[in-house]
């Protein structure tokens, strides 16, 4: 019952996705495509800093990357958008490969500022290659249209595309996870010279978990591209890359789920403090953020997670 | 028998009941009693300095409601924070026309902002009017024919310098200053386009500039090294309190032309210097509220007046508090004009329908004029120098629709 129990809660899960677009308008429905493509953005930052203990501040620059690689193929080559989407998730993974190797050098915090410095750059990099990126103007796309003579609204394709992508991306990270590289992952950020000793080959998998990281997080962003229909610099800044460290502590460190968890809260809690006070919204949002972290010091996944521990015990304590 | 038809009609009329209302229903937005416009502004981030813009115009349809509203019916004005992030602006813009049922949307601020919602609005069929950008791309109503601009944009007072420094300064060498994105671009372009040919021959330096960038020293410097004697600045009130003060301090004098994006005397005349800032010459279109010249003009009283009472927490030297009341002035013109009929049809007809509107805080002898084909509101402007006090208004009255 117990083991079964997590598999119920994701095939409740799936099934409440998939009913979405019947139950709700066209609004929500972009609202909850944005809660798709943030959940993939955070599960790639979750494996860096969650499960590899690498703190990324800057992982809207690989978000960034991945957004104008679709766009650049979309409005200069006519690429069809499917395919774009795997070329942003493959470039990311090269970008994120080849930062990582100098970023082996540079520990917690300094990797922190490292990454930081790249999303402040990424910004005007975008603007000096004006040529490709269109400078402060951006790139104006159209939104994808059902394919096959689907009867259904744009919003809702694109909503059903991004949950598939999504469940493909997160069966991939479990799968990586639980496995014998997941370990690996974990044993270098418990202890890297435990790790190295049992013969991981740290440096390798370090960086390979930054590529793998950033290709999720360029996948997100290439889907942004779509969702959005324009790519510019201003929707690139700095607040972006924090927005996502926010995602994934709220949501739940070193947990699959709470990449879901953490997309919910980004999205949904801005809109909330602003409906409550017009004059101090982020004041509200601040505040939010204290009580999750006061009352759900590991996240949501993790209060969840302790709470089923919980129940179940009590409830085998009974039946004996 | 008879029950049965009892039933039967009543059956018919309670699925009917539902739709007949639907059926004479009014517009999207609208009631007997109401109309609900949409907006976003940039309450939070980098440009929040605009968001008082979104706070005037609130506070203009206050007073608008206070005194019975529009044809009787009170204007519910909704405001949503877009950060100036375009992602964010797609989505408050979709939850204003899906799921608030705005009539229109009114005054979106920033140019990134308002191309990532541009084509989704006119699919949509909502007015989009007036739109807080000085882009030229708004006045398009062949392709868009549901977005409307309002200001002059960046390009058009760009042309209007180059032709005052053809016709004035034949050997003029011009060094430029400007921001290095659309806004920057965008000026830079006028005056290409409206020097011409001379462009090559009469530019003799161009320097840009990063808004994030700490100062322009440098470049001021360069631009002196390079002889110019005549300096377009395009710059933000911050870099272009520098550059006045460091022109003046490094015994730079040039002819010097500062956009209009700067001309405030609170925050960019006084701070660099009034003696410093002496022979500066721009291109207006509204009355610089800081300028003592208009002290007892009407106009200028009566905005005084309101925003003491109506807007109290505002800044009474921020010209954009004067933007936002003559936006919403416009706004209220083109709903009372709508008379009855508040159908996003009607609503866009009357906005494309304006002769010679007068605004109050708009410089004497300036209209706002528009037409089906015509989606640019105020294209006029005049030139003013800086004589240490105030701007002396001289010239004709440029008009980029006659030209």
């Amino acid at each position: 019952m117990t083991r079964r129990a997590p598999l119920l809660a994701v095939a409740v899960a799936l099934a409440v996705a998939l009913s979405l677009p019947l139950l709700v308008s066209n609004f929500r429905l972009f609202q909850f495509t944005q809660v798709g493509i943030y959940a993939i953005a955070l599960l790639g930052l979750n494996m860096l800093t969650g499960y590899n203990g690498q703190i990324s501040l800057g992982h809207g620059a690989f978000y960034a990357v991945g957004a104008y690689t679709t766009a650049i193929m979309i409005d200069r080559w006519q690429v069809p958008y499917p395919v774009t989407i795997v070329a942003a998730g493959v470039v990311c993974l090269v970008v994120g490969f080849l930062f990582g190797i100098p970023a082996l050098r540079l520990e917690g915090l300094y990797l922190a500022l490292a990454t930081f410095a790249l999303a402040l750059a990424v910004p005007q990099i975008l603007k000096y290659f004006e040529h490709w990126t269109g400078g402060s103007q951006g790139i104006v796309l159209s939104k994808p249209a059902p394919p096959w003579g689907l009867k259904i609204s744009p919003d809702q394709w694109l909503y059903l595309f991004t949950l598939a992508i999504l469940v493909v991306l997160f069966v991939l990270a479990r799968n990586l996870l639980a496995g014998r590289t997941g370990r690996a992952i974990v044993a270098i950020r418990d202890n890297p010279i435990a790790a190295q000793a049992m013969g991981v080959n740290t440096a390798l998998y370090k960086s390979l978990t930054f590529g793998v990281s950033a290709a999720y997080t360029g996948v997100a962003g290439a889907l942004s591209a779509l969702a959005i229909a324009f790519v510019a610099p201003d929707s690139f800044d700095v607040f972006r890359s924090i927005t996502f460290l926010v995602g994934i502590v709220i949501g739940g460190l070193a947990s699959i789920s709470g990449a879901i968890f953490g997309a919910l809260f980004i999205q949904f809690v801005p809109n909330w403090a602003q409906d409550i006070s017009k004059a101090a919204p982020w004041a509200i949002y601040g505040v939010f953020l204290i009580v999750f972290m006061y009352v759900m010091p590991r996240g949501i996944a993790g209060a969840l997670r302790l709470a089923f521990a919980r129940a179940t015990r009590r409830g085998t304590a009974e039946s004996a | 028998m008879l029950r049965r038809t009892v039933l039967g009609t009543l059956v018919v009329a309670l699925t009917l009941a539902p739709i007949v209302p639907a059926m004479a229903a009014d517009p999207p937005g609208v009631t007997k009693t109401e109309i609900k416009i949409g907006n976003t502004n940039p309450y939070s981030g980098p440009a929040s300095a605009y968001g008082t813009i979104g706070k005037a115009i609130g506070a203009y349809i206050k007073k608008v409601n206070e005194e019975g509203g529009v044809n009787g019916r009170k204007i519910e004005y909704i405001t949503y924070d877009d950060s100036y992030s375009p992602p964010k602006a797609v989505e408050m813009v979709r939850k204003l026309v899906e799921q608030d049922q705005v009539a229109l949307l009114f005054q979106t601020l920033g140019t990134p902002t308002n191309t990532a919602i541009h084509k989704y609005v006119n699919q949509q069929k909502v007015p989009h009017l007036f739109v807080a950008t000085g882009a030229t791309k708004w006045n398009d109503p062949k392709n868009y024919p549901w977005t409307m601009g309002f200001q002059p944009n960046y390009q058009t007072e760009g042309r209007i310098y180059a032709q005052y420094i053809m016709k004035n300064f034949p050997d003029a060498k011009i060094g430029i200053l400007y921001q290095n994105d659309d806004y920057g671009k965008d000026y830079r372009k006028g005056l290409h386009d409206g020097l011409g040919d001379a462009a090559k021959k009469l530019i003799v330096m161009e320097q840009t500039y990063e808004v994030t960038d700490p100062t322009i020293d440098s470049q001021i410097v360069n631009l002196k090294n390079s002889g110019a004697n005549v300096f377009f600045n395009v710059t933000i009130p911050k870099f272009a309190v520098q550059a006045i003060k460091k022109a003046h301090d490094i015994g730079w004098k040039p002819a010097h032309f500062l956009n209009n994006v700067s001309s405030s005397l609170a925050t960019v005349l006084k701070p660099a210097g009034l003696e410093a800032s002496k022979g500066l010459i721009t291109a207006l279109y509204m009355k610089e509220i800081t300028d003592p010249q208009w002290r007892n003009d009407k106009g200028f009283q009566d905005w005084v007046a309101w925003m003491k009472k109506y807007y109290p927490e505002g800044a009474i030297d921020d010209q954009f508090n004067a933007y936002g009341y003559s936006v919403a002035q416009t706004l209220v013109h083109v709903l009372k004009q709508c008379g009855n009929d508040l159908s996003r049809e009607n609503i866009m007809r009357q906005a494309a329908n304006l002769k010679n509107f007068e605004l109050p805080l708009l410089l004497p002898g300036i209209k706002v004029n528009t037409s089906p084909t015509d989606h640019a509101p105020i294209e006029q402007e005049q030139l003013g120098k800086f004589d240490g006090e105030r701007w002396v208004l001289f010239g004709e009255l440029y008009d980029a629709s006659k030209k």
